[in-house]
């Protein structure tokens, strides 16, 4: 699907949006700093509830009951909490509690590297293939202009398994290791990433594999398995609201030429033509770490991410307005559409490689005659 | 591990130092004192020194120094603070209007070097204007607690008699302390009190002839600091004069934007009005950044002081020792940042 549009119109829809996004910042207040403080302390009691009642984990019910409210725990942390205030999201509040730059989570990637990878990269060259590296993050074939090969058979194989181990891809992403193997980037460099990694990851696994396993004296096992669910409940949770936000059929990317010398405007097309929303209710979104609003986020990454319920469905009437798609859709549907994506791109593209069709184009020069 | 406490009690913290406010009287039609309670890291203070504190107004953490009034020796360790509700001030009017006992505030430990040495001078002068007398009255609390013999004069401007805090508390002191005098200066009421009008040099030889030989520690108005401290440099001095000031935020048109001199560490460049990251880029220092359009926050540097302009927003942001985005911040006026 091809848009139209005149720069003009660019320039307009740009200023609408920033419209919306200063409506939301002049709002900020109490109400927010309320938000955000209940929400940490519903993580912090899932925290404490579920290791307090897996020091019973040898009995069954314990253990689902401190597994479940574990896993909640972690979840809340990493999405709602961690990923939002560490896009500098709770910054305004000054609290150094809250502040982007001091932030640390409950999961294997140093948050410092996160910052590096997520909140620039990503943020800043969202679906640009070749440099945004979360297409795919470095392993998948989730392009079709993703050059092909025999590796990519294994597409679904790796997904699965960047599903169940996501923490650590995360964690493993700012290293890079496919410009190592290709050659384009030096082992020395992530000579600091590593050691920052491998400390992390020392003290997660330390936390959840010895020391709460130890606490609970005979039943080490059972606790063991008990904090190692959660963190695989989050891995697939974090995974699936993450590739339904970018990889659902009809989200666009674009190549580096066509996104040289952006203007503001055509920067925030970008983001919201590169991003997916899922539908839901109350309970879903708070989950999903309001990312089931990617587009609103996309859009607006520093703002407090309650707020994007409340703006999206002005952000969808530009969209309308202005003939642009705004891919949204259930839960099922949009996580069906990526595993289909990720099946479907381990073969070779059918009909051979076709230069990708631009998902914008810019009549020029209308500026003058206007 | 804080934040796991705050479930229970606010007021339990392992690290965070923060105070619960106990007390809360209006001492003056335009004041407020508050007594609070520190948690157990408060490692108390000097007679003089200042406490941060910090308060949650429409969602956003303010701080703003407060010099404890009380003696240092208080008994149950709770320190007393007396804030004057500045017409247009935040903080000021929100803790003039809104606190209460069993609000729980952020506090920092005590600094400064305004305080009295020890051994204590045997002559001591206290001067104050205005809201100005907390760290004096501190140190005359003190001293008194300390059973102090020397001479001392306290001398406080006000406008009138009914804005001076603490007013009984100052008469019982010097009625019932043979070496302590206060004077009261009325800038605005012509009778009662003990001198009238602005400062004059005369002042000070009727209230405390000895001055030269003292040491004074003095806390008030700009206006009234300046002319105190032009006449002990006269007179040669200087050194005998000890000041603290409550500095207040300067205010710069926003059309004035490009004035003044941006100071990023050690290095200071004259304001060319750019966002600071290009003016730091142009100093030829090399802060870290990412998006350069004010989404990832790689960016974000303490400003010690001086005041930003969000360029996207036009907010300003007055505030010393808060967080900005170099690349969506310029400078208005001077600015200091911590690079
Ligand atoms: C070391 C130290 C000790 C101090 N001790 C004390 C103390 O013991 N007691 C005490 O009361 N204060 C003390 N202060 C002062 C105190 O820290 C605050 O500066 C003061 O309370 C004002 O803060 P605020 O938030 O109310 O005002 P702010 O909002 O910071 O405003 C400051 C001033 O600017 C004016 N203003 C605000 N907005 C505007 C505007 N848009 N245009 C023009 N003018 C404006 C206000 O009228 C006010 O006078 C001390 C300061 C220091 C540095």
């Amino acid at each position: 699907m091809t848009v139209t549009l005149t720069e003009e119109q660019i320039d307009e829809l740009g200023r609408e949006l920033d419209a919306i996004r200063q409506r939301v910042v002049e709002d900020l207040g109490e109400d927010d700093r309320r938000y955000i403080y209940n929400v940490i302390k519903a993580q912090r009691a899932f925290e404490a509830g579920g290791r307090a009642s897996l020091m019973l984990s040898a009995l069954p019910p314990f253990w689902l009951l401190g597994t479940a409210a574990l896993s909640l725990s972690k979840i809340l942390d990493n999405m709602e909490i961690g990923h939002n205030v560490m896009h500098g999201q709770y910054d305004w509040m000054r609290d150094p509690a809250l502040a982007s730059k001091k932030f640390e989570w409950d999961t294997a990637c140093p948050a410092d590297q996160w910052r590096h990878s997520h909140n620039y990269m990503h943020h800043t060259y969202t679906n640009i293939v070749d440099k945004d590296r979360d297409i795919g993050y470095g392993i998948l074939r989730m392009d079709p202009s993703q050059k092909w090969n025999p590796y990519y058979l294994g597409n679904p194989v790796w997904a699965f398994l960047l599903m169940t181990l996501f923490e650590y891809g995360v964690a493993l992403h700012d290293l890079e290791t496919e410009n190592i193997i290709s050659g384009k980037r030096k082992m020395s460099e992530n000579r600091d990433l590593l050691r920052g990694i491998r400390r992390k990851v020392g003290r997660q696994v330390l936390k959840d594999y010895v020391l709460f396993p130890l606490l609970t004296g005979p039943q080490f096992v059972s606790t063991l398995t008990a904090n190692a669910t959660a963190n695989l409940v989050r891995n697939l949770w974090a995974y699936s609201i993450i590739f339904c936000g970018h990889f659902p059929t009809g989200v666009a990317t674009f190549t580096e030429e066509e996104t040289e010398n952006e203007s503001r405007g055509q920067w925030y097309i970008r983001q919201m033509m590169g991003s997916a929303n899922i539908t839901g209710g109350n309970l879903f979104h708070i989950m999903s770490g309001n990312l089931s609003h990617q587009i609103e986020h996309h859009l607006f990454p520093d703002l407090p991410a309650r707020r994007y319920r409340e703006i999206a469905p002005d952000v969808r009437a530009l969209c309308e307005k202005y003939g642009l798609p705004y891919n949204t859709g259930r839960f099922s549907k949009q996580i069906g559409s990526t595993w289909a994506k990720i099946f479907k791109l381990a073969l070779p593209n059918r009909g051979g490689d076709t230069a990708p069709t631009p998902a914008v184009t810019v009549v020029p020069g209308l500026r003058d005659a206007a | 591990m804080d934040r796991y406490l705050e479930l229970i009690n606010p007021m339990l913290t392992v690290r965070e130092l923060r105070a619960e406010v106990t007390r809360v009287e209006r001492s003056t039609a335009d004041s407020v004192t508050l007594t609070l309670r520190p948690t157990r890291q408060w490692r108390g203070f000097q007679a003089g020194q200042y406490v941060e504190l910090s308060v949650d107004i429409d969602g956003v953490r303010r701080s703003r120094c407060f010099s404890p009034c009380c003696s240092q020796h208080r008994a149950d360790g709770r320190i007393e603070l007396t804030v004057k509700a500045h017409p247009e001030g935040l903080v000021s009017q929100w803790l003039y209007a809104n606190a209460a006992p069993g609000l729980v505030v952020g506090l920092s430990q005590a600094g400064g070097n305004f305080h009295l040495p020890t051994p204590r001078p045997e002559r001591i002068l206290l001067i104050s204007g205005g809201s100005g007398i907390t760290p004096v009255l501190s140190m005359l609390r003190t001293l008194v607690d300390e059973g102090y013999r020397g001479e001392l004069v306290f001398l406080h401007y006000s406008f009138t008699e009914a804005d001076v805090a603490h007013l009984a508390e100052l008469r019982d002191l010097a009625a019932t302390h043979g070496n302590v005098r206060l004077v009261l200066a009325y800038t605005r009421q012509t009778e009662g009190g003990d001198l009238h009008g602005l400062f004059e040099e005369t002042h000070l030889a009727d209230s405390a002839p000895w001055y030269a030989e003292a040491q004074t520690y003095l806390c008030g108005p700009p206006g009234l600091m300046a002319t105190i401290r032009a006449h002990y440099a006269a007179k040669g001095i200087e050194d005998a004069l000890h000041t603290e000031e409550f500095t207040l935020p300067v205010f710069t048109p926003a059309d004035g934007d490009a004035t003044g001199q941006v100071r990023f560490g050690d290095t200071v460049v004259e304001n060319s009005g750019a966002t600071l990251l290009e003016q730091a880029e142009a100093a030829g220092l090399t802060p870290e950044y990412g998006c350069r359009m004010g989404i990832c926050f790689t960016c974000t540097k303490v400003k010690t002081s001086g005041c930003t302009r969000n360029v996207r927003t036009g907010d300003l942001n007055r505030d010393p020792d808060t967080e900005v985005q170099l690349c969506i911040s310029a400078p208005v006026g001077d600015v200091a940042i911590d690079i």
